[in-house]
């Protein structure tokens, strides 16, 4: 209670002062009513100024009161050099902005917990080892009758839940024409219960809601869902929607904020993995296994039991392959299941952003530090200006600790300014970068609270800058020798040694900064460079499904009646479009050799793709209405490089091993990119889009995707006439999604642009920071010598030697810093390594960009001081001095 | 805050004394209190009883509330706490075993 009434007093000193004052004049009236003499009463008081500081002190916590008293003068002086704190202000707020600005995307998406409960015994059962196509790495898919058997193992240690990718379904509700899109994720019915979730309205999914294959078409709604589509109607129970050929009925809402367990994607309908197809089938893996470990129980056994599990499993299927490369067996069973934290949820997200992420972060700190060896500088400079002042007040007796105090609160009242500036700019930038992580399309949607975790961050970040960048400024200022610095003889030297230094450690980091975006713009630039081997310009992909699989006969018809739209070039139907991430592989024997290791990608395509695709044929002849698959087939030079020695594979046959299926070549094309922009052109057969089965008669589809060449040169003109042609040609037939392939290629580098671009932004930053600084140390050198240069001038100094005079101290520290930075980005390029794209750290034009570029900062950064220096009228100094 | 010395110490004993028999008065009342119970022999300074006030105030041994007086002027009466209370017996005590102390001195020498 008295310590609180004597912090409060600190900040109503004012009243506490009236008080005192008023209860003294009290007395007085008191004593003058007992008949004393008015003067005689007042004199015996004495000074009402002692009475108050004798009452105050008793009354107040004397540190708090010159805390306060300091932090006051602190602003003050900021005040009074208006331009310097607002640079330093500014510079500060951009590093700090930034910061936070990381902090909460690197928080959402990599280590915020899940909002459910026991997230910390959360782990992800993922499988290590090399992949099918040779390359290690991890897989976190598995195959749900694995995961029934995993389950059963471990009943006593763990909790498995099996939840599936979120994936972008379409779906109607009332009416059958209108489809629309919503997150889709099928999970475990316990999942709810075991993560200790509520409903927010119905009820939630339960183990009996996922007991027999197809038996339970029951879907739960997230609140976001329930709120953006629905407006939180609460008649949304009991109402159905249709997906593919099945009918689910909504039963609950489950609570904010639980929105699944992808970070990165906002679940919209959680339906249980009872109603996937995949369920009874060995051979696909479309769910993550998630572990809930019991409390008490180590990781390590609960792995051993899964892994025996999994061996077995694998060893049952690995005995259904024919025509598998025995090696490839062996790596198949060689792998591992290990288990990996997953407090924070488990998606691609997260996978494919944690490299990109984690070195924007680094990119970020730097510009911090670089703004901090700045800001000391500015502040080490000013303590220059006011070294008397620190003087005078050690003199009459202020103690070291107080000076120390009063410095580094001017420092915190410019990291707190900085820090909320810097908040104002994290607010807007985290989002801004968010929606540039996915492609447009299909957005990523991470949440980002501004809540205690970040409000934690952003303080100590900005205690961590304040004592970065005003611990020396500060040490400095209560190390002053009062008689030295009065006579106005302080040491200069030694203060200029630090700022140097300073300009060394900003340097280097600039160039760190510098070579690393250098790094992400050249890549950007290579990958979307890269030849993809088609034309993408008014090409329009319709990815079109059917209520019910369709004869191809009728798929011709609506590809013919396509044709006939105005403005529609060519039209051809395939699969899928190239490069939309969708695969299919298959080991391949040529000429009746064994399988060989190298992975085969198939596509079907129809007649004229190649030429609406405008991928040169080589040799042979496109494919004709009459050819099917298995039957024949288009193969790519890569193809025939692989599997043929490069010979004219034409009339030759191969066969796809998985089900000894025999295809002729009958044509050959040129490479165009299928799966990606990084890899080696990937072998490649297209076969006809007429698929026939093992009793030779012709297959159904239900969905395939029309690819348009548009005449005019904006494809997407013609999107909404064609969305429109297609069920009028034939009602059964639905567009899903309309892309251009020019959108499709570019999505594809969108990591490589957002690194890009940012790199350019914190490059951009860094560099006028470190000019900033390295101008302030020249010019603060040339006022502080001014008197030398001036005596030098008028004894006929030649203006290159003043120019030398001023820089000679400089430009060997921003040669040391740029080796150190050279240094430095050696050293940790190849921790980012996987993040570059045919560049090399070791390229000569990557290392001479960041040096050219800073040499020429840190000549136009020296040139207002050196012309400043050169300029100076030595007689009008003199008599100014 | 300077340290109380036995002067200061003998201040704080008899403003908690005077509190303690006549609850509710005002500094100059106090200050009239003990010097009329002294019969003009202490004479507290205005100087030393308003900061003492303030002090003991702060330590939680008395309490004070504005009241207003007739006059239309503000007054600040001062009563004692229960922390006052225990803290005028360790003053008395003390207080005794000082005089003791002292007497016993004046008596040997």
């Amino acid at each position: 209670m008295s310590l609180w009434s004597r912090i409060i007093n600190v900040v109503r000193g004012d009243r506490l002062n009236r008080e005192v004052d008023e209860e003294l004049e009290s007395h007085i009236e008191e004593a003058m009513e007992q008949g004393r003499d008015p003067a005689e009463a007042r004199r015996a008081f004495g000074s009402a100024l002692r009475h108050r500081e004798a009452s105050r002190d008793a009354k107040l916590i004397m540190w708090l009161e010159s805390l306060l008293a300091d932090s006051i003068f602190g602003l003050r002086q900021l005040k009074k050099s208006r331009i310097t704190s607002a640079a330093a202000i500014l510079s500060l707020a951009l590093a700090i902005g930034a910061c936070i600005s990381a902090f909460r995307l690197v928080d959402a998406l990599l280590l915020r917990p899940l909002p459910v409960a026991r997230a910390d015994r959360l782990y992800v059962a993922s499988r290590q080892g090399l992949s099918f196509n040779g390359i290690p790495g991890t897989f976190d898919g598995t195959e749900y009758p694995l995961f029934q058997l995993m389950r059963d193992t471990v009943k006593d240690q763990a909790e498995l839940i099996a939840v599936s990718w979120a994936q972008r379904v379409d779906l109607t509700y009332a009416s059958d024409q209108e489809t629309e899109k919503a997150y889709l994720q099928y999970v475990s019915g316990h999942m709810f219960g075991m993560f200790g979730l509520q409903p927010a309205l119905g009820r939630l999914l339960t183990e009996n809601d996922d007991l027999k294959p197809g038996a339970h078409p029951y879907a739960v709604l997230s609140r976001d869902y329930w709120t953006s589509r629905f407006g939180q109607d609460p008649k949304v129970i009991g109402r159905t929607f249709r997906m593919g050929t099945g009918l689910y009925e909504i039963v609950g809402v489950v609570e904010a904020p639980f929105t699944g367990t992808e970070p990165g994607t906002v679940t919209d309908i959680f339906l249980p993995t009872m109603m996937h197809e995949g369920v009874t089938h060995a051979d696909w893996s479309w769910i993550r296994t998630l572990v809930q470990l019991k409390p008490g129980v180590a990781a390590e056994p609960a792995r051993e039991k899964l892994q025996a599990n999994f061996r077995s499993f694998q060893e049952e299927r690995a005995k259904g392959f024919t025509g598998i490369p025995k090696q490839k067996i062996q790596n198949f069973l060689n792998q591992r299941i290990v288990l990996e934290p997953a407090a924070a949820g488990a998606s691609d997200l997260q996978k494919d952003n944690r490299p990109s992420l984690t070195a924007l972060a680094i990119l970020v700190v730097l510009v911090l530090l670089i703004a901090c060896a700045n800001v000391a500088n500015l502040m080490t400079a000013q303590a220059a200006a006011r070294a008397r002042e620190m003087a005078l007040r050690i003199s009459i007796g202020a103690g070291r600790s107080r000076l120390m105090q009063l410095v580094l609160i001017e420092s915190a009242w410019i990291a707190l300014l900085a820090a909320a500036f810097g908040w104002l700019f994290a607010w807007w930038s985290a989002p801004f970068v968010v929606s540039r992580i996915n492609p447009p399309a299909n957005p990523a949607r991470v949440s980002l609270p501004a809540d205690w975790r970040v409000l934690g961050f952003a303080l100590a970040l900005t205690l961590a800058v304040t004592f970065l960048f005003g611990l020396i400024p500060a040490l400095r200022a209560s190390a002053i020798k009062p008689a030295n610095a009065l006579k106005g003889g302080e040491d200069p030297h030694s203060r200029r040694r630090l700022m140097h230094a300073l300009i060394a450690v900003q340097v280097a980091f600039c160039f760190l900064v510098l070579f690393v975006a250098a790094l992400f713009v050249t890549t950007f630039d290579r990958l979307s460079h890269q030849s993809t081997g088609f034309s993408a310009e008014r090409l329009l992909t319709l990815d079109t499904v059917t209520k019910s699989p369709q004869a191809s006969a009728f798929w011709d018809q609506v590809a013919d009646q396509l044709r006939t739209v105005p403005g529609v070039e060519k039209v051809a139907v395939a699969g899928w479009p190239l490069l939309d991430g969708n695969g299919w592989n298959g080991f391949v024997s040529a000429n009746g050799a064994p399988p060989s290791p190298v992975l085969a990608y198939f596509l079907s395509v129809s007649p004229g793709w190649a030429e609406t695709m405008k991928i040169p044929l080589v040799g042979g002849r496109d494919f004709l209405a009459t050819d099917t698959s298995p039957g024949a087939a288009i193969v790519n030079e890569a193809f025939a490089k692989a599997y043929f020695n490069g010979e004219n594979p034409l009339g030759k046959s191969f066969e796809k091993t998985s089900h000894q299926t025999r295809f002729l070549i009958v044509g050959v094309v040129s490479d165009a990119r299928y799966r990606n922009m990084r890899e080696p052109i990937t072998p490649t057969a297209y076969v006809p889009f007429h698929a026939i089965n093992a009793s030779k008669s012709l297959t159904q589809q239900d969905q395939a995707t029309f690819i348009v060449r548009t005449i005019s040169p904006d494809p997407l003109a013609l999107a909404s006439t064609l969305r429109q042609e297609i069920p009028r040609a034939r009602p059964e037939f639905r567009v899903s999604r309309i892309r251009t392939q020019l959108e499709i290629n570019q999505s594809h580098t969108v990591r490589e642009r957002l690194l890009a671009m940012l790199g350019l932004f914190f490059a951009v930053v860094a560099l006028l920071l470190a000019g900033v600084g390295l101008y302030g140390v020249l010019h603060y050198s040339v006022v502080q010598r001014r008197r030398e240069i001036s005596i030098r001038i008028a004894v006929g100094a030649q203006a290159r030697s003043i120019a030398r005079l001023i820089t000679v101290e400089v430009f060997p520290m921003v040669l040391i810093g740029g080796v150190a930075g050279l240094g430095l980005g050696m050293a940790s390029v190849r921790y980012i390594e996987t993040l570059f794209y045919e560049v090399k750290a070791t390229d000569l034009a990557m290392l001479a960009f960041p040096s050219l570029t800073l040499l020429a900062v840190a000549l136009f950064a020296a040139l207002p001081a050196v012309i400043r220096a050169v300029r100076t009228d030595p007689a009008a100094m003199l008599r100014a001095e | 805050m300077p340290k109380p010395d036995s002067l200061q110490g003998s201040l704080d004993l008899l403003v908690l004394k005077i509190l303690s028999r006549r609850p509710r008065l005002h500094g100059y009342a106090i200050m009239s209190a003990i010097q009329d119970m002294s019969s003009e022999v202490l004479r507290v300074e205005e100087g030393s009883l308003y900061p003492a006030l303030h002090r003991m105030e702060e330590a939680g041994w008395i309490r004070a509330e504005w009241i207003t007086k007739d006059t239309g002027r503000r007054a600040r009466m001062y009563q004692l706490t229960a922390a006052g209370k225990k803290q005028l017996g360790a003053e008395e005590s003390r207080w005794q075993a000082l005089t003791s102390a002292v007497n016993r001195v004046l008596r040997m020498a």
